[in-house]
């Protein structure tokens, strides 16, 4: 429970310690940017964005651990991991939103990575919906778990086929200055914690 | 011992479905109305190709949504499901209810696609192709809306809870379908067709693997 504290309070003060950095250390962008100063965005959006898909191979991992073992601890997790991971994707969309917005000029393009992580919410709330629908506890926990890997299997597939449909706003390869690099490694540490922190709360306050 | 049991499982519903027509008739119907309020709210669709491809896929999902729900539910409502568990293996289920499934989707697009073609006036530029990815872009569907339909079988509301579920999981290959369809429909050249044939190919491996190696955790009790 202690350590459990620490950790979050660690979480807290290394995100509101980067938070603090980029405003007042890290530059405005260079060039390319219609509002260099709001580029700073990045330093949150891009972390969150890996954190949900980290989170939502995390949750892949236990609902394989669920269907190979019948261990009804790893549905738990695979769940907590799978709800931390929406949390995160939805923070990814909300600052990338702010960010297209300012930056592009529209909030939503239909940019191939926002195609993405829309259907990554959809999958979730589809995962969510079915685990709510299902009353009994133990085919809740197989029937969400392959609808897990299955969906984790066929969404590589968008890789391939989203630019085609649509041209890609985001950059394909960036070169930052150190500034932004390390900003953008302190709030990678920072969501890391976090999502430890409250992985461990949400899978003891379920398992409890 | 599995295809005998897949075999056993499709004539046994293709029997009730010529019975009931249950699942035909939900599914045509639909398709044949929103094909018909497709072309009489737009007409002409001509040279428009991505337009094109992306209603007359809208039309094919969506029917399949109409009808598809039903393979599982249906044997749970009438208490059947329990005697199919111990009658035939979770593996020969998958196959049976997806071969029924994708002919009942082929049957209605037999009827359907040459509706969609006369009434939009659309151009088909590489019938090889674009009939290639209506047969794959049918089996892409029926492979994940087998798969979903067991899954929500045992869920209340299952009829919305069917559409939700199975969009993500078929959202890739509808994609793909649209993409290639698209490409097939215009002018050459056609290989992006090709690519996405394949692309319908790779998807169908996969989630018919994956559904048959998941399908006893969702089947059985």
């Amino acid at each position: 429970m202690v350590l459990s504290l620490r950790l979050g309070l660690a979480a807290v003060l290394v995100i509101a310690a980067v938070a603090v950095l980029t405003v007042v250390w890290v530059p405005p962008a260079d060039s390319g940017f219609a509002s260099p100063k709001w580029a700073r965005l990045i330093v949150f959006h891009v972390p969150c964005a890996m954190m949900a898909v980290v989170a939502y191979i995390v949750s892949t991992i236990y609902a394989v651990i669920r269907l190979s073992r019948g261990d009804m601890a790893a549905d738990v997790k695979s769940a907590a991991s799978a709800a931390l991971g929406f949390g995160f994707t939805v923070l990814a969309t909300a600052t990338g939103m702010v960010f297209a917005g300012i930056e592009w000029g529209s909030a939503w393009n239909w940019d191939p990575r926002e195609t993405s992580i829309l259907m990554l919410m959809i999958v979730y709330v589809a995962y969510f919906a079915l685990r709510a629908a299902i009353p009994n506890a133990a085919s809740r926990a197989r029937i969400s778990a392959a609808y897990n890997v299955l969906a984790c299997l066929v969404m590589p597939f968008l890789v391939f086929v989203l630019p085609r449909i649509s041209p890609g706003l985001h950059p394909q390869r960036a070169s930052l200055s150190w500034e932004y690099a390390a900003a953008l490694g302190g709030a990678m540490v920072g969501y890391v914690l976090l999502y430890v922190w409250l992985f461990r709360v949400v899978v003891a306050r379920r398992s409890g | 011992m599995i295809l005998r049991g897949a075999a056993a499982v499709l004539a046994k519903d293709a029997r009730c479905e010529v019975r009931s027509k249950q699942a035909i008739t939900a599914v045509l119907l639909f398709a044949v109305t929103s094909t018909i309020a497709v072309s009489f709210t737009l007409g002409a669709i001509g040279s428009d190709t991505a337009v094109a491809a992306a209603l007359l896929w809208v039309v094919i999902y969506f029917s399949a949504m109409a009808g598809l729900g039903r393979s599982f539910a249906h044997e749970e409502e009438t208490h059947t499901a329990g005697l199919l568990r111990l009658a035939v293996p979770a593996e020969s289920v998958y196959i049976g209810k997806l071969a029924f499934n994708f002919l009942t989707l082929v049957a209605v697009e037999i009827v359907a696609v040459p509706m969609f073609v006369l009434l939009t006036g659309c151009h088909i530029g590489r019938a090889g192709v674009f009939i290639g990815l209506l047969g794959l872009g049918s089996l892409a569907l029926s492979a994940g809306a087998t798969t979903a339909a067991a899954m929500v079988s045992r869920a209340a509301g299952k009829g919305a809870l069917f559409a939700g579920v199975s969009f993500p999981l078929l959202a890739p290959a509808l994609a793909v379908a649209i993409a290639g369809t698209s490409a097939a429909l215009g002018p050459p050249p056609h290989a992006s067709a090709a690519s996405d044939v394949r692309l319908l190919v790779y998807y169908c491996g996969v989630v018919i693997v994956a559904s048959l190696m998941l399908f006893r955790y969702v089947w059985e009790e």
